[in-house]
Parts: C-alpha cells; structure tokens; sequence
C-alpha cells in the first residue's frame, strides 16, 4: 500500500548524498588542539539529501501551504494585505543585505539614511516624537514600551504604580507584555457598543496605574470615540497612555496617536507597512514616544548630525538594549520602500480603502450572520456565529468550511468577548470582485447550516489532511523526527 | 492619483458606498472626534514611480561598504557564510513568505511540516531533546532563557559570563528588570570566563550560570568543569552557541546544558545589517511546557494521516495572557526556514566540513599572524576567532584597511577600556589562503609603520 505521509526531508535522506559546495581547504591543514571531551563524537544527524531533492521537498511543501498570493486571507487583526515585491527586491539589494552591523557607521551612511528617513517617517505618521526601530516585533515594542513607562515612574519615585489597565478585548499579548514587564495585569469592561465602558475605566484607574494599554480602533474594529476623556482619566491619575499599533492600517492620514494623547506607540511593520509575515515572522515593531518619555528610549539612538548619521549610545537614562544590533533593518527596508511607493497620498487612501472594503462586506454579511456591534466599523469587524451554534454549527466549522472554497478563514474565537466570534478584516489591497466571491460563499455556508449541516461539520473535505487530532498533540507531543 | 496596490474603481466605490448606505467615505470615519481628526498632508515624502524608486533605493545601497564586494574579517556574533543558492529560491516562494502564523494547520501544512524539520534540525545540532520554532534572535532567546531560569527556579541571581557577546549582555539585563532579577557578571582571565570567580558566586540563591560557547572572543568555554561545579546546585545551566562550531564541537547537551540558545544566521541568513536573523531555543523534555514561543508537534488527522499543528499552546500569551510563560507572539518562521535549507544542503558531512573549514582557516590566520609578529592574544582553544593586538587603536586601522577593500575585525576597545589596540577577527571558510595571506600583509604592514 501507499505510503500516503508526505515524507519529511529525513526520509529522503541517503547516506553519502549531498547537497552542498564548498571550497577546498586552501590552507595547510594541523591538528585541532582542542581537548578530547570537546570533540563531537556523534553526527548531528542532518539529511543527506541532493540539491534537486531539497528544491522539489520544499516546493512540494509550499504547495501544501496558503499564502496571500494564494488566494483571500481576511485574518482579523493580521492586516494580511500584498506584500509588494519590489520590496522584496530591493531588501535583496547587495548594498542592503550583505552589510555588518558592526562596520564602522561611516561605512554604512546609506543604510543609515534609510533607517532615519524611516524614524521619522513614522514620527509624522503617529504623530509621536520620537521613534526607535529596535524591538523585533510587535509583542517586543509592546514590551519595550511598558518598561519605558517602568522607567519614567520610576524615576519620579513612583514605585507603587504596578498596575497596567489593558481592555478584555485586547490582544493576549498586551496582558502578557504587562507580565513580563514586571506589571500587573488589570482588565477594564468593554461596554455594549464595544468600546471601553469609562465608568468601569474610572473605577479601575487609580494611583497604582502606571498606564492603560489600547488598540484604536479597538480589537472589534470599532473606534474609541471617547479617547479623549479615556486620556483625561489615564493622565489625570498619573498613568500613562500606551497605543498598540495592530490596527493602524485603519487611521493612516485621518488620525494620529499622538494626537489622540498617547505616550507610547508601537507599530507592526508587517502589518500595516507591508513587511512579510513570513510564516509567522520576522516582523517589526518600532516603538515612538513623546518628548516627555524620549531620554528612556532604548540605546543606541539614531541620530542626524549635520550631514551625517550617529548611533547615540550616552543616553543615561535608557532603559538599555532590548536587541542585538539595530532591529530587523530587512524588514524596515520593505517597510520603507512601501511608504516611499504610497507617500501622504497613498496611504490616506489605503485607510479609506481597507474601511470601505471592510465596511461593505460588514453590511453584506450581516444579512447572514450576527453583528453584535452595529455602527461603522473601521478596518475590520466582529460577526457572532451565535445563530448558526443554535443550529449544531460552531464557528470553527465555518472556518474549516471556507477552506473547501480556497479561502483563508477570517480570526476565529478572538476577541474573547465575542461569543462565537469571526473577526474579518478584508485589507485594502482586495478587488470587489474578491469581497463578492467571499460574500456569496458565506451566504452559501449560512445555507448550508440550515441545510446540510454535516457538510460544514464535516469540513474540510477538499484539504490534504483533514481536522488534525490537536489533543493527542498536546497530551503525548511528538516535537522532533525520530529515526524508526 | 492611482496606486497599484489599490484596486476600486470609481464605479466600484459607488456601489459599495451606496451598499453600505452612506454618500461619501468620509462619513464612516465620523467617529474620529473633530478635536483629533488629521488635516492635511502627512509629512513625508511623495510618492515616487517603481522605477524611480529602484533608482533612489539602490543609490541609498550604494552608499554601503558590503561584505560582498570587500573582504570582511568582520565577525562577533554576525558572520560571512556561504548561503546555498537554493535557499534564497524556496524562502521566495509566496507561499511561504506571504503565509501568516499556521492557525489553519489543514492548508499550512507546508509550513508546520518545515518548522517541525527546522525542531528536529536543531535538537541535533544542540543535543537536546525539545527545540522551539524560532525565537527573534540570539540575543534575546538568551534574555528569555534566563528569565525562564527564574521563574522555574523561583531564584533571582543569575549568573552571566562577561565573555557572552556584549550586546546580548546588554539585553540581559533590560530583561532582568522586569523580574527585578539580580544580573551577577564574571570577569574573564585570558579569554574565558574566570571559573574560580563563577564558583565563587554560585550559590543556593543562583538560578542559572550563563555562558557562550565558543564565547565571544573565539574561545571555546571548558563547559565540563562548569557542568562538575553545578552538580551541588540546582541552578540551572543555560549555553548560548554558534550552531556552526557544533559541527566540530561537543554540543551543549553532553555537557547537561538545561537550555541551550543561539542564532542561526550562520546557516542561511545574510548579515543584513544585523537582522532579521534567527534565534533558535532548545531545552529539555522536563522544560517543554515551559518554553517561549511557538512549538509545532505531529498528529494524525482524521484519516490516520500524518500532520502537523502548532501545540502546547495553552503555555502562550493568546491563550494565557498575563500568565503566559512569555508575551513572544511572532517568531521568525522564515528565518528559520532559510535555516532548514541551508542545513539540508549541507547535510551531515557538509556541516562538519564547513566547522572544519573555519577552524583550520582561522588556524591558519593565528599562525600567519604570529609569523608577522603580530600577537595573538589569548592561546586557548578556539573556533573560528582570533583577538590580534597592536599598539594603534583599531579605528584607525580599520580605516585603513577598508582603503585598502577590507572590512577589518571588531574593536574590542568599545566595549572593554582594557582591550584598547585588540581586534576580534572572524576567519571564515569564505575567506580564501590568498586573501587571508593579503589582510596579514596590510595588517603586519600598519602593524610595522
């Protein structure tokens, strides 16, 4: 019978096959004097496998997966927008991928003038004063950010401010960030339209808030229309404002941060400014702040003197390194070549886009499924699968059955506040033609529950694997290949 | 204006307007409050024409000194490594490089199935039984190490070898601010961490004893006496390793190392002006429940086939939110990727080879240098980097050099006051007899003037 596991790279494997060039050994060869214990006696047991072999694994394998250039990926909360490919290849540029982060900064002028051009971009887009590109991610700006605000409360001998305000549809990462960042964790209500209820921010903010941590627009794709008195509260206490940048894609050119009152923002370079997922990463996440909270900034500081480029490492009061080196510049490359390929312009319209398109499918959907927030949203929205859970369906079917039509499905079960939920953000870079496709796809879904409910039970069926046991996963991990 | 990014027409937006009930986009932007809406311009540059743009980015690419073009010795944790031409092509792939996080493990198998290659890769090289699916980089998969060390050990020192590279030291103790952990950093004494002074130190309140292996300096760190001093205590014993030297050395894993963590750079990843690279975590069985980041394990599906799904979620902050054993929400899947087919390429021998490689070559460099009358200045074992010492200070050497189309070594200066006239120099199988004989010759060249 037919083996029908796809092999991994280790069951192609053959002894004395190989894949690799590498030059003779130039130079004279002496003996290593290395001590008997230090000498690896057993082979890491990488594959044997020819180059011809190792191309068709990993093309077979990228066939077994789904990208957006493979077809719609309305992913909630991900901004799984085109990833231009011209920023593909110019973060390839030689001048910009073979270059050490160590070389003397005189050497580097250009790479430099990017990354400061890049800063203060951004300082005008978030309004904020200063921007660092440091922190790898957006958990990792998010984190940088909290021990900015640590340090600031600090230094003022405000000890007692342990407490991080974070809304209970924030994303996981923010009450884990507030964790790491040695805070404590304190949630806030969302109130019945979704936003942040300001009674219950009253009653949680008090002398111990060293800040409230918000998504604007929020988790549910609303916008916080009383940010203003949200600011006023926050501040008027003593705390400070934190902006967690996922969903900036909404706000580009029709409202900044800053301007809104917050202290700290970070951004998903790979999110909005359209740096790869990559399969889950690398991302970027600059962090900008205020004048107020600058001197904390992580070091070194790039800075412009005169006509030249500087990394300012004297910064006393910095709350240190958080990365090696100076971020994830190839990232912050594509970031850049995007912004400079939109300008002022372009990116105005990609907010006015990402909310039309993300408004429209809204108002279609909603003829199907549960909206349980009913104004405009911004770039994305929030359904309930309430309805069709009463007919036996769970929203996790839904999901699986949307894979049967090519399509990724939107984030499911997030925010938690939503019963059953189904976050769909369609992004700016999708035609009409696209949303209308989904569209009628889900109304047929929405039939199908009444229907046929065994056929979105059931699903997937066009997929190469079918639901994967997830339990016995995580019961009895199997975590590495084991030669039989 | 029109953008190619962009796709609604005019009729489109119309109708879409008109779906949703409203004349004008800007009406669904009305909850903005006037006080803070933007008006204007943002102030940033115009928009400039694909080819425009090219021009503009490459003259900003142009303005770099690149390790292809001049003849890097330029190492200290960021290294010149042959990159295998294929792997450029398969981290190219859209699929791949377009894909989001594997939530949807039934049409990301491609994905899960290369991370779980990527697990078992590194479990290999490391000795250990548990690999993660990428960490944002070494430096910091060694921060979040050692807070895991405290938090399992319920202890707050640690204690951390001045030999790690130093800005790995530096983000260390960033980290440990947030515990308020106690960062305790031993000196080195010729080039390896003074190991009377760690014993010194090592007591019931330690958490873990971190230490880099081959360390910064080149120097492979004597981990078993390291391993023999921590048989009394019950801290734990974290190693930061070029997964390259474990191709030649005895991996971490042998020597009862708890967590061991690095980068991956070495295999697959261009220097790109210090990242993206790739971190990799790599633990015990005992710590599986306990590691940051993503894992992906093998399952069946409901057919009995094999696949892959991310798991021991309920360890992550979408899940666990502030009690989460980290807030890591990416990793560095690509990397990691360009990583596994590197080391695919390479294979069991071309890995060997290629630590072998650097270890002769750099041999053969301190001979050279030694013959120049240059000094070398520590006589330990080494792996792939050399500290040579002059009497002139390295900055300006190294402008010299690079007249000269070399990228001189790292200036230990700035970073220890002590070290001033030392120069830390990665000799690579990259770097030919010819081009090794030449930067010896500039060098006892300068050295002589």
């Amino acid at each position: 019978m037919m083996n029908e596991n796809f092999p991994l790279i280790f069951e192609r494997s053959q002894e004395g096959r190989m894949g690799y060039s590498l030059p003779e050994l130039d130079v004279p060869e002496v003996e290593i004097e290395l001590e008997e214990p230090y000498v690896r006696k057993n082979d890491a047991d990488l594959p044997e496998v020819s180059e011809l072999q190792i191309m068709r694994h990993y093309t077979a394998l990228s066939t077994r997966n789904h990208g957006v250039d493979s077809g719609f990926y309305p992913l909630g909360s991900c901004t799984m927008k085109y990833n231009p490919k011209i920023n593909e290849d110019v973060a390839r540029m030689t001048g910009l991928s073979h270059i050490h982060p160590l070389q003397d900064p005189d050497s580097v002028q250009g790479a430099l003038e990017l990354m400061y051009d890049l800063q203060t971009s951004l300082e005008a887009i978030t309004g904020m004063n200063t921007v660092t590109l440091q922190p790898a991610a957006g958990a990792h700006g998010e984190w940088t950010g909290l021990m900015m605000i640590r340090a600031f409360h600090e230094t003022n001998g405000d000890y007692h401010r342990t407490k991080v305000i974070v809304p209970d549809s924030a994303h996981g990462t923010n009450p884990a960030s507030a964790t790491v960042a040695g805070f404590e964790a304190v949630t806030v209500k969302s109130n019945e339209q979704g936003l942040v209820d300001l009674d219950d921010l009253r009653r949680v903010v008090d002398e111990n808030t060293a800040a409230l941590m918000l998504t604007n627009p929020n988790t549910l794709g609303l916008f916080e229309e009383h940010i203003l008195e949200m600011a006023e509260i926050v501040h008027g206490a003593g705390g400070k404002l934190y902006y967690d940048g996922a969903n900036l894609n909404a706000i580009l050119g029709y409202a900044r941060p800053g301007d809104m009152g917050f202290d700290v923002v970070h951004l998903n370079l790979h999110k909005t400014f359209t740096g790869p997922h990559g399969g889950g990463g690398p991302g970027s996440g600059p962090v900008g702040v205020t004048s107020e909270l600058a001197p904390y900034l992580p070091k070194p500081l790039l800075k412009k003197q005169h006509d030249r480029f500087v990394f300012e490492h004297d910064r006393p009061q910095s709350i240190g390194r958080v990365k090696p080196y100076f971020g994830n510049f190839g990232i912050n490359v594509r970031a850049y070549t995007y912004i400079r390929t939109m300008g002022p312009e372009g990116l105005r319209q990609v907010s006015e886009y990402a909310v039309l398109n993300a408004n429209y499918m809204m108002r279609e959907l909603q003829k199907d499924f549960d909206l349980p927030f009913t104004q405009h949203c911004k770039h994305e929205f929030v359904l309930s699968g309430k309805r069709q859970k009463k007919l036996g369906v769970r929203t996790l079917d839904i999901a699986k059955r949307l894979l049967d039509f090519g399509y990724h499905p939107p984030t499911i079960y997030f925010p938690i506040n939503v019963e059953e939920a189904m976050m769909v953000e369609p992004t700016e870079t999708e035609a009409k033609e696209t949303l209308d496709e989904f569209i009628a796809v889900m109304r047929q879904i929405s039939k199908e529950v009444k229907e046929n409910p065994e056929v979105v039970q059931e699903a997937p069926h066009t997929t190469i694997v079918s639901r994967l046991d997830e339990t016995t996963a995580a019961r009895k991990p199997v975590l590495t290949y084991k030669k039989e | 204006m029109a953008f190619r990014y962009l796709p609604m027409t005019a009729e489109d937006k119309e109708s879409m307007l008109e779906a949703i009930g409203v004349k004008s986009t800007d009406e669904l932007f009305q909850d903005i409050p006037e006080a803070i809406r933007y008006k204007g311009d943002l102030q940033i540059k115009p928009a400039l024409s694909e080819p425009v743009l090219v021009r503009e980015m490459s003259r900003l690419a142009n303005k770099n000194i690149n390790t292809q073009e001049h003849t890097s010795f330029l190492g200290a944790g960021v290294y010149d490594h042959y990159i295998p031409s294929i792997v450029n092509h398969v981290i190219s792939r859209s699929e791949f490089y377009t894909a989001y996080t594997p939530y949807q493990p039934e049409i990301s198998q491609g994905e899960l199935q290369a991370i779980f290659e990527f697990q078992t890769m590194i479990t290999e090289l490391t000795g250990m039984e548990v690999s993660n699916s990428s960490m944002y980089d070494g430096g910091t998969a060694l921060a979040e190490a050692v807070t895991l060390s405290a938090g399992q050990t319920k202890k707050k020192k640690v204690i951390v070898s001045k030999a790690i590279h130093p800005h790995s030291r530096e983000v260390i103790q960033t980290y440990a601010k947030g515990p308020n952990l106690e960062v305790i950093e031993i000196d080195t004494k010729d080039g390896i961490t003074d190991i009377e002074a760690l014993e010194q130190e090592l007591d019931e309140n330690t958490a873990s004893v971190v230490l880099s292996y081959p360390n910064f300096y080149g120097q492979v760190e004597p981990l078993a006496k390291v391993q023999k001093l921590l048989e009394n205590y019950k801290a734990m014993f974290i190693v930061s390793s070029n997964p390259l030297s474990l191709g030649y050395l005895t991996p971490p894993g042998e020597f009862g190392a708890d967590i061991v963590v690095g980068d991956t750079q070495v295999f697959g990843i261009p220097g790109q002006f210090g990242g993206p690279h790739c971190g990799y975590f790599a633990t015990t069985s005992k710590l599986m429940r306990k590691v940051p980041g993503r894992l992906v394990g093998q399952t069946k599906d409901e057919e009995g086939r094999r696949g892959f799904v991310l798991t021991l979620q309920a360890r992550e902050q979408h899940i666990r939110r502030d009690k989460a054993t980290s807030n890591i929400c990416s990793n560095q899947a690509l990397n990691a990727l360009a990583t596994s087919v590197a080391l695919s390429a390479l294979g069991k021998q071309g890995l060997k080879d290629m630590a072998y490689q650097n270890m002769q070559k750099a041999r053969y460099a301190y001979t050279q240098f030694k013959e120049a009358g240059i000094e070398v200045k520590y006589e330990g074992a080494f792996f792939n980097e050399i500290v040579v010492v002059f009497q002139k200070s390295i900055k300006t050497i190294n402008q010299k050099l690079q007249e000269k189309g070399y990228i001189g070594g790292f200036d230990l200066e700035s970073i220890d006051p002590s070290l001033s006239g030392c120069m830390l120099i990665a000799i690579t199988e990259m770097r030919t007899k010819e081009e090794i004989d030449g930067f010896v010759r500039e060098l006892r060249d300068i050295h002589d003037e």
